[in-house]
């Protein structure tokens, strides 16, 4: 009986590891912890961290490490980059609180937030 | 492919007697570069060789055509760094065709960051190319930075909005959709309202008996929404064309065949010219994937298709460029 529960737990464990998705790619909500920070990083089809919260009058500075150009779009029309090819970056002042939505234009499934406090 | 997708070939909605283990056959023939015919109801097959056989007995008044796809002129990163020559085989393989295309459609990503030298290199290149017509749609790499204002500048002659436009050949009604435009945030490909309404009308008057050809960048079904591989609002130019008793739709953005038919309509996307990219969900993101370098030309291609007059369906060849 016990070594029917050890296996059982073991299978449990490996289902739920296994049950992962494999595709890190468009990933919006990755963690639900407040990420902090000034850099977003595009990686795999995907901006990292995908909210980021800073303080009023913070430069965030996007980078993009794919081999695919990306662009940053902001839902609102308040912001928005030329593509940046591998290892091009786009900043951006955020004097104003609030949450900004943006997303990859050439890519819209790649979505994010900046919140700024 | 999955069985899943095996079945979504399956459905026999035309009635032309076609059975499940033969159609499935043919599909398996297609992808080693062999094709299939429809001729009252039968399908046969054609090996690469046997083509030639195909072409001479192809009557006046009988279609070939060639799509290119995803051309991405500019890319250097590791998965091709000579994007440039993968494009001039791609153009060998167009000219050593036994017969000369009438035309080729290039459906998209003619260049990887919108910039004039990367659009004037593939215009150079594509003058060597035995067919002398080229029509095209963009791709979201076509037009980036300016809202499409360059690619309309180059190739918007005779097209309306961001680009869609139709004309006919040999009785064959082709439609040229723009699905790269206006995208929005967690969205698809879009064509927009403007771009329907002109479609149900362009096609309104046709008789069902017409064939019709589709060209757009993103695949107009379903391919893998996760990957932005689909088409949000796709789904009303279909109904438009539902009516017609053969529709073409040829697709790339995906730099990899994928095949399915629904109905009367056949829906084929074309391999890049430029570099592979991974199956839908197979691997971290749908972004250029690295081969080792003596299997990459066998992942990309050209694709060509003909059309014989009263036959149902059109025939489709894949070929890479080993």
């Amino acid at each position: 009986m016990k070594n029917r529960l050890w296996v059982l737990a073991m299978a449990l464990v490996l289902i739920t590891a296994g049950a992962r998705n494999p595709s890190k790619a468009f990933a919006a909500s990755a963690n639900t912890q407040a990420a902090t920070g000034t850099v977003v990083k595009i990686d795999n089809f995907s901006f990292s961290p995908a909210e980021l919260t800073v303080p009023v009058g913070t430069t965030v500075r996007w980078t993009n490490a794919d081999d695919i150009p990306h662009t940053i779009v902001s839902d609102d029309k308040i912001f928005k980059s030329k593509a940046l090819d591998t290892d091009e970056q786009f900043t951006y002042t955020f004097t104003k609180p609030g949450t900004y939505g943006y997303f990859c234009g050439l890519h819209p499934k790649m979505t994010a937030k900046i919140v700024v406090q | 492919m999955s069985d899943k997708k095996n079945d979504e070939l399956l459905h026999d909605h035309n009635h032309d007697g076609i059975d499940r283990r033969g159609f499935l056959k043919c599909m398996a023939w297609a992808g080693t570069g062999a094709f299939c015919v429809m001729k009252g109801g039968v399908l046969s097959s054609y090996g690469l060789g046997g083509f030639s056989d195909f072409a001479k007995h192809a009557a006046k008044g009988d279609l070939s055509f060639v799509q290119i796809s995803d051309s991405h002129m500019g890319f250097d990163k590791a998965a091709n760094p000579d994007v440039v020559s993968t494009f001039k085989a791609a153009i060998d393989k167009i000219n050593a065709l036994p017969t000369p295309p009438a035309f080729i459609l290039h459906t998209g990503d003619i260049s990887h960051l919108s910039k004039p030298a990367e659009f004037d290199t593939v215009d150079q290149l594509l003058k060597g190319a035995s067919a002398k017509d080229v029509f095209f749609v963009p791709g979201e790499h076509d037009v980036l930075n300016d809202d499409g204002k360059q690619y309309l500048e180059r190739y918007g002659k005779g097209t309306q909005g961001a680009g869609w436009h139709s004309f006919d050949n040999k009785g064959v009604h082709f439609v040229g959709l723009v699905n790269v435009m206006n995208l929005k945030a967690g969205g698809l490909g879009s064509l927009g309202a403007e771009q329907l309404d002109w479609l149900e009308k362009d096609v309104k008057h046709l008789s069902k008996s017409t064939p019709i050809v589709v060209f757009a960048h993103i695949p107009l079904w379903s391919v893998y929404p996760e990957w932005g591989w689909g088409t949000d609002d796709s789904g009303h130019a279909l109904s438009y064309l539902k009516r017609f008793g053969s529709v073409t739709v040829l697709n790339g953005h995906i730099h990899q065949t994928m095949q399915k038919v629904e109905g009367n309509i056949t829906f084929h996307t074309a391999t890049s010219t430029a570099f592979p990219q991974p199956k839908p969900g197979q691997g971290p993101s749908p972004g250029p994937m690295k081969v080792p370098a003596d299997q990459l030309r066998s992942l990309l291609g050209v694709t060509d298709v003909n059309y014989v007059q009263h036959h149902h369906a059109l025939a489709i060849t894949d070929s890479d460029l080993v």
